[in-house]
């Protein structure tokens, strides 16, 4: 696969930067960002300390002392942004991965989704409509970010596509399945947080024992999103505890 | 043989030079939100720049070392008292078996830094010490300290002949050259051009205020609001320690050690990392004014930075082999 879709190079302070590939959610785009990533955290280049990959962009986190001393004379952002294009100008062949589908069960209750009452209103549409809109599709995991193991999904339809809270939420509770945007997402942890909260799930998403993969989800996953009432919802957890 | 919490302060943790590797799964950073001020305190022990440290907050916890150490604190100066006896803050301090270390007074800054010889047994996870409260891990027992906690030193060293029956000795080398910046500098951040003209002005030349949520996350500032061009939704994309964020409401929060990988706000800005010790150390209703550099002028001063911590260990390494060799 080649990276020739256009992106831009921007610093993310003095200490990062971001490969931008364009503000969109897009599978193809998305791909190429993670393609890139494997393809970076393979060659392990002692100067680079962190990757985040997320939908369109990619940030890469260098140490600026060690790049100086290998790269004199332009800033570190410069040479590790040169060495970027570099690489791009190859043919990077994407890691295969086997592809994976993941049920969510969700209870939708209003003591769970938090905004659905205020969505009712301000949106006029009607929660079971909300609620069957929200489950009937199947999801993709573009990233995980913001808290660990919390996933974005998308496309979310657009019917259904509430914008974030004007004033995010002190505290949303693990568990819930919130809507911003086109995305779709999971609370891992209690948390401030903007996303409209529509329902819970009693899925455990990170387990800080597990060394090798802490996370349920990881980019590319597949999901799909059941309702259950809240006795299955009660049900679910102390089987699971 | 350990360092013993008499009684708890607000918010006392472990931390260090943060935790990188596991962001592409929403791992976070975190460390310490001083790296100037928490290096310091070990590169004046002659230890590794960026190992654990004691993250103190006011009103902080009271210590007690139970074997002899030797301590240094660094920071917010919190009026630090060893056996209710003053002591000084950015010098190495030998300290007595059972010795009770109090802050008393809150005189400036906002996180206080303590660094130990021996090391304390701390809980490494995923490449840290640092302390991460949100999943229960790092540092120590994945919390901030409490009252009763144990922490136990790795080794025993003998420093008794220096003390002749004192409380603490004041060891006499002193970091130079500590003053520092004043104003917060910063790179102008991704989305930058999608600030009204207008806005860009109000920025860089308003006075904002540190308001009353202002924790290891972020910042929150109060101030003129800062209008975008056009109200355009951005695709969650990483952030980074410093990054300026505008929120819907025209307030801007500045991203600290504890700040989520990823978010969806226009970034507008980024506080240069050298700059960054500067906002760990305000505290609410503090102010600030943001002045605009170049990449340039952030790694130059980075590197700065970095020489003199790494100077500054070196020698207080020898000096401090030579005390140790001599007492044991």
């Amino acid at each position: 696969m080649s990276l020739f879709h256009p992106y831009t190079i921007f610093p993310l302070g003095d200490s990062a930067l971001l490969i931008d590939f364009g503000n969109t959610i897009d599978e193809t785009i998305n791909n190429k960002v993670y393609t890139l990533y494997s393809h970076l955290k393979n060659k392990s280049f002692p100067f680079i300390k962190d990757l985040v990959p997320a939908f369109s962009s990619l940030a890469v986190y260098y140490d600026v002392i060690s790049l100086q001393a290998f790269y004199k004379g332009s800033t570190a952002f410069e040479s590790l942004a040169q060495i970027i294009e570099k690489l791009t100008l190859q043919t990077i062949y994407p890691s295969s991965t086997e592809q994976r589908n993941i049920k969510v069960p969700v209870c939708y209750s209003l003591n769970f989704g938090l905004d659905l009452r205020e969505l009712e209103e301000i949106y006029q549409v009607s929660a079971k409509e909300l609620i069957e809109l929200h489950a009937a599709k199947t999801y993709r995991v573009y990233m995980l970010g913001f808290l660990p193991g919390f996933p974005y999904m998308g496309e979310i339809d657009q019917r259904i596509a509430f914008p974030r809270k004007i004033t995010p939420r002190l505290n949303v509770p693990s568990g819930s399945v919130g809507i911003a945007g086109n995305q779709t997402g999971i609370y891992p942890f209690d948390s401030p947080g903007g996303w409209q909260i529509i329902g819970r799930t009693p899925l455990s998403l990170f387990n800080k024992n597990t060394r090798s993969q802490p996370a349920l989800f990881q980019a590319g996953d597949q999901v799909n999103f059941y309702s259950i009432s809240e006795d299955e919802f009660e049900h679910f957890k102390s089987r699971h505890s | 043989m350990s360092l013993n919490i008499l009684k708890a302060g607000i918010l006392d943790s472990i931390q260090d030079g943060g935790r990188f590797g596991g962001q592409y799964m929403g791992i976070n950073i975190n460390g310490c939100m001083d790296l100037f001020s928490g290096r310091l305190a070990n590169a004046i022990l002659g230890k590794e720049l960026h190992g654990p440290v004691l993250e103190l907050h006011f009103p902080s916890s009271v210590i007690q070392f139970k074997k002899e150490a030797i301590i240094c604190i660094c920071g917010g100066d919190f009026s630090p008292a060893l056996n209710d006896k003053a002591i000084p803050l950015n010098q190495a301090i030998v300290v007595a078996k059972d010795t009770v270390l109090t802050m008393k007074r809150l005189l400036s800054g906002m996180r206080s830094y303590l660094s130990l010889l021996p090391s304390l047994d701390l809980m490494d996870w995923r490449g840290s010490f640092s302390t991460n409260i949100q999943v229960g891990a790092g540092g120590w027992k994945g919390r901030s300290l409490k009252k009763g906690d144990i922490l136990n030193y790795t080794q025993s060293l003998s420093y008794g002949g220096m003390l002749q029956g004192r409380d603490f000795v004041i060891l006499p080398w002193k970091p130079g050259n500590l003053e520092r910046n004043t104003s917060v500098r910063y790179l102008i951040g991704c989305e930058w051009n999608w600030l009204t003209l207008d806005a860009k002005l109000n920025f860089e030349e308003s006075i904002f205020q540190v308001s009353s949520d202002a924790d290891r996350m972020g910042y929150r500032l109060t101030g003129r609001g800062i209008e975008l061009k056009k109200n355009i939704q951005l695709i969650s994309s990483a952030v980074s320690f410093g990054t300026i964020q505008l929120l819907p409401n025209g307030n801007l929060i500045v991203l600290m050690a504890d700040h989520q990988t990823t978010g969806g706000y226009p970034r507008i800005a980024n506080v240069i990392t050298a700059d960054l010790p500067l906002v760990a150390q305000k505290r609410p209703n503090d102010f600030l004014q943001f002045k605009l550099t170049d990449l340039a002028t952030a790694e130059h001063t980075l590197i700065e930075q970095e020489k003199y911590l790494h100077y500054l260990r070196d020698a207080s390494k020898f000096k401090i082999g030579n005390l140790v060799h001599v007492s044991m």
